[in-house]
């Protein structure tokens, strides 16, 4: 008897939710495609502070409906003197394709690691970052199938984030969400970080509303926002899950934090 | 030519409180990226205190808004009596239907339209049990009114109703006209 | 026989022929699973129902009644199972009236198969059948096609290989009451946590002879963690521009049908002899 599986997905190459095969081809001629990519799911997060920046991910690599792996890590520091990045001062978060996450860190980290060698200091945010986006546009007709996030301290000390596409578009921003549950944190943070929607009650009626102003969070603030906006992530979204990963970027390096989430 | 459940775009959310419920929609109708309208309400009201929120195509909304409609005034004339059983009456209750008829009984909430994924993520973050109806109310406005703004196809305003035991309080919530 | 409405069958077949895509039905890519005991079976459901890589109900039922001593774990799209039950359910409690007879597992799974086979799988219902009628103890699975196995553990939906995988190292003949329900919630538990299409919680029912229990959320091992934050907002907050309160008292300006007043005096009209 055969066993039938109740996911298309599982019969035969694992693909994208969003890009499950079509079978557009005319009567009678077979498709034959390449399909080098696959989307490995997680999700990840970056907040810019005052005087640091916070660089999250979870920990869970799918295909399908398999979990491929329970911990592997999107969130990697950038550009150290040496392979165990002690002395690193920028973070790169990668999501998407897990390969092609894992090459665009190795091509950014060496080129980091060149540019100190060459120039006998580390390479600025900033600098990084457009760099960067060379390298992903440089693959603008085979890209990477990623979605980066950089985050480091500017020149000033304030805490910056780098949002991209997979072609190397991309835009210093106060708060990301990318990947698979984008689209269930970045609502939050618009709400909860820059206080979107939200106005001083009493201070008028109607339109007449002021808007809640804008005020620096605390680190301490920020860690909890990371955490309860993915323990919601983990419960809606099947593909996030297993642990979450921080990077703490502050002027005294990177401290990392590891914490359980959800394994179902 | 995108999914039917798509092209007119809109939003719904229900969420339950401390003797109360909240239900809310936005109000854009539209054709694809082109705005339409930003009057057109997506929750429908079937007797004292029950109210049906919808999204999908504008036309199967007002075919089967007023489909439920013809049926409940048969059944009140019918039964002499109004559709909402007397266990459900004084108790705050929610459900969600997908387009087959599955019911997803829920004790917290339940969203539905094109910007589903950022309703989720907002009330699964926002909601906590036993809110009083105001709490509720700036808890399910804030959720809807955050989750719309990412979605390009919602938005353009909402309503929001609160029912309770004794009133129901409906309310027009200002938003982005973009 | 109550049939399906095909009314918007030619508008939906033309609109699929221009390349609209079918609808996302709420389905339960699930792990459900069955196995017999000395003296009764026992079959037990995870609790996720998706909506493509979404969770629609984190705490659904996937354990159906069908009659007191047959039950149904149903996989697959969540409202065929629901309703293909549902309709056996009813067909079968008729045919036990007019037969003045306890209902039978193999009739029941013979209904469900005929049912779905000819619907040629477009019910997309995968459902484990299990009960104890005079015959004996039966444990049988149905596919969406119309097939069916008899077998004395089964798993069905996308997470039976992790279940099946539970069964077939730790499966023994002759197994106590205790040893089945705990070997079956192991193997959904594997489904919750190796399956992404399967989570939350364990749902579990023993049928017997004597009686047919039913554990809801049997174990529970997902409870959410709580939120390190209230995100309660200071009342006034949002910017309301028109506010409309309708009163229970002013309820009768809205509502088209009113209760009449019913008169104490005099006498009142005898409705029930």
């Amino acid at each position: 008897m055969a066993m039938f599986s109740q996911n298309p997905l599982m019969n035969g190459p694992n693909y994208s939710f969003s890009d499950a095969p079509k079978t557009s081809a005319p009567e009678g001629s077979r498709e034959h495609r390449f399909d080098p990519y696959t989307d490995n799911g997680g999700s990840t997060l970056a907040i810019a502070g005052a005087d640091f920046a916070i660089m999250a991910g979870d920990t869970r690599l799918t295909s399908g409906y398999s979990i491929n792996s329970r911990h592997h890590p999107k969130v990697f520091k950038i550009g150290g003197t040496t392979a165990d990045q002690h002395d690193a001062t920028i973070v790169l978060s990668v999501v998407g394709f897990a390969a092609d996450g894992e090459a665009l860190k190795e091509r950014l980290d060496s080129i980091c690691k060149m540019y100190r060698y060459r120039h006998g200091k580390p390479m600025s945010v900033k600098a990084c970052a457009q760099r960067l986006s060379t390298i992903l546009y440089q693959k603008r007709f085979f890209p990477y199938y990623a979605y980066a996030i950089l985050g480091g301290l500017d020149e000033a000390g304030k805490g910056a984030v780098y949002s991209y596409d997979p072609v190397g578009s991309y835009e210093r921003e106060q708060c990301r969400a990318g990947g698979a549950a984008a689209s269930l944190i970045m609502p939050f943070l618009d709400n909860q970080v820059n206080f979107k929607n939200q106005y001083v009650p009493g201070s008028g009626e109607g339109h007449a509303l002021q808007e809640r102003e804008r005020r620096p969070l605390s680190r301490n603030e920020v860690e909890i926002l990371v955490k309860d906006a993915f323990d919601g992530a983990v419960e809606r979204h099947i593909e996030v899950g297993d642990g979450l990963q921080m990077m703490v970027i502050t002027s005294n390096g990177v401290e990392e934090i590891l914490l359980p989430l959800k394994k179902d | 030519m995108s999914s039917p459940f798509s092209i007119n775009g809109g939003a719904c959310v229900a969420m339950v409180g401390k003797d109360c419920v909240a239900i809310a929609c936005d109000l854009r109708l539209g054709l694809q990226a082109l705005t339409v309208s930003n009057n057109f309400p997506k929750i429908f009201q079937y007797g004292d205190n029950v109210f049906l929120g919808l999204t999908g195509l504008a036309t199967d909304l007002s075919t089967v808004s007023d489909l439920f409609r013809y049926k409940v005034n048969m059944y009140r004339l019918r039964e002499e009596r109004n559709i909402a059983p007397k266990t459900f009456a004084n108790l705050p209750f929610i459900c969600g239907f997908d387009s087959i008829g599955c019911i997803d009984f829920a004790a917290d909430f339940i969203v539905s339209g094109t910007a589903t994924d950022q309703l989720y993520g907002m009330c699964e973050s926002l909601w906590e049990p036993n809110l009083a109806p105001e709490d509720l109310f700036e808890t399910i406005s804030q959720a809807l009114m955050s989750a719309v703004d990412r979605d390009a196809l919602s938005g353009w305003g909402a309503y929001v109703y609160i029912i309770e035991k004794d009133k129901v309080t409906k309310r027009l919530l200002k938003g982005r006209q973009d | 026989m109550p049939g399906f409405d095909f009314s918007n069958y030619n508008r939906n077949a033309a609109l699929h022929a221009r390349g609209v895509p079918l609808p996302k039905a709420t389905s339960t890519g699930t792990t459900i699973v069955g196995c017999i005991f000395e003296g009764g079976v026992v079959i037990a459901a995870d609790t996720r129902a998706t909506s493509g890589p979404i969770v629609a109900d984190k705490n659904c039922e996937k354990l159906h009644y069908i009659s007191p001593n047959i039950w149904c774990a149903g996989a697959g799209t969540a409202a065929d199972t629901e309703f293909t039950t549902a309709l056996i359910s009813s067909q079968l409690e008729l045919h036990s009236l007019s037969t003045g007879r306890k209902p039978r597992v193999v009739t029941c799974m013979t209904m469900l198969k005929q049912h779905l086979f000819r619907y040629q799988g477009h019910i997309g219902a995968y459902l484990v059948v299990a009960g104890v009628d005079p015959t004996g103890t039966h444990l049988f699975t149905v596919h969406a096609h119309g097939s069916t196995d008899k077998l004395p553990y089964v798993t069905m939906g996308s997470g039976s290989l992790a279940a099946m995988s539970v069964f077939e190292t730790q499966w023994k003949p002759q197994l106590t009451q205790d040893e089945a329900v705990a070997l079956c919630s192991e193997a959904i538990q594997s489904g919750i946590f190796n399956d992404l299409g399967s989570g939350s919680n364990v749902d579990v029912a023993i049928i017997t002879d004597k009686k047919t229990t039913l554990k809801r959320n049997y174990i529970k091992p997902n409870e959410r963690v709580p939120k390190l934050k209230s995100y309660i907002f200071k009342r006034g907050t949002t910017a309301v521009l028109n506010e409309k309160i309708i009163r229970k008292e002013d309820l009768g300006n809205f509502v088209s049908v009113h209760e009449l007043a019913v008169e104490e005096t005099g006498d009142k009209m005898e409705v029930d002899a």
